[in-house]
């Protein structure tokens, strides 16, 4: 059962999950989770690799992506703050004014 | 022999509901702040697959940064906005739900079925790593010491930028007053003018 291919069967349906929710919501910080699935699953596909080649890069660059992947939720939410000063909503379909 | 592989199932097949359930619910509660606890228990759930795939390392690191800073932040953020009376748009779209669930399904099974008709679909993983924590110390100072420092800028950057999106700037208040040059950025201004008299919000 802890094949290569259930660790990676389970990657793939996180993307999917994280694929569902940004289509369809529209709240910012649902987004935002979406984006963290997505990230995660990414994470998992990285470690599983690394042992299935039996080396440690793998693990090397699941951590810099997790330290990467922080600073991004950080200016993210950085940016939803800003939008819900100018907008009193987290809806980006009412964020007119990015349209350019 | 026997008994650890059936314990390692059970392990896989508990780890797996829980982080794909709870990712669901993530996107799917109604209350937002359920929606952040969850994915933060999705997210103890992925450190759980790093600890069955033997790299402990990375598990505690998960661990540490995503259910114990950026869970936490996200809480704060839900917290702060306070959606459940604020989020005007129709969640409940029906049309752009199924268009999102036929996506997604497509996508799932076209990876799929390209996946599990690979060599990778009867991959045996190699037997564990000796010495996980001592060969990611080598390796960071020495063959990727430029990616850490840099790493390391991003992040100073990325709090910095942060800290100064999220800051209310006082300072120019005066500048835009003068003149708003477009009617759009004097709506803006105004939006901005009307909440900072509001009284249920405090400026800073």
């Amino acid at each position: 059962m802890t094949e290569l291919i259930n660790f990676v069967s389970i990657s793939l349906i996180l993307v999917g999950i994280g694929m569902y929710g940004l289509i369809v919501k529209r709240n910012a910080i649902r987004m935002i989770f979406a984006i963290e699935i997505i990230a995660n699953a990414a994470n998992l596909n990285l470690i599983a690799f690394s042992r299935y080649l039996g080396d440690i890069q793998g693990q090397i660059f699941a951590l810099f992506a997790i330290a990467i992947a922080a600073a991004e939720v950080a200016v993210g939410l950085a940016i939803i703050i800003i939008a819900y000063r100018l907008y009193k909503n987290i809806d980006v379909s009412e964020y007119k004014y990015l349209r350019g | 022999m026997k008994e650890e592989l059936l314990m390692a199932d059970v392990a896989f097949i508990g780890l797996s509901i829980l982080t794909v359930g709870s990712a669901i619910f993530a996107l799917e509660s109604r209350e937002i702040i359920y929606g952040a606890i969850a994915l933060a228990i999705s997210m103890l759930g992925i450190a759980g697959f790093f600890i069955l795939l033997d790299s402990p390392f990375v598990a505690m690191f998960q661990i540490s940064v995503y259910v114990g800073a950026v869970a936490v932040l996200v809480i704060f953020i839900v917290m702060l906005v306070r959606t459940e009376s604020l989020f005007s748009g129709d969640e409940d779209n029906r049309g752009r739900q199924i268009a999102g669930l036929i996506f997604s399904l497509l996508a799932m099974a076209g990876i799929g079925v390209l996946l599990f008709s690979s060599l990778f679909s009867n991959a045996e993983l190699k037997p564990s790593l000796e010495n996980i924590v001592n060969k990611i110390g080598n390796g960071m100072l020495t063959y990727y010491s430029p990616v850490f420092i840099l790493l390391g800028l991003t992040l100073a950057g990325s709090i910095i930028g942060a800290l100064s999106l999220a800051r209310r700037e006082e300072s120019d208040q005066p500048r835009s007053e003068t003149s708003p040059a477009s009617p759009q950025q004097e709506k803006i201004y105004l939006d901005k003018k009307s909440e900072g008299k509001g009284a249920g919000i405090s400026n800073d």
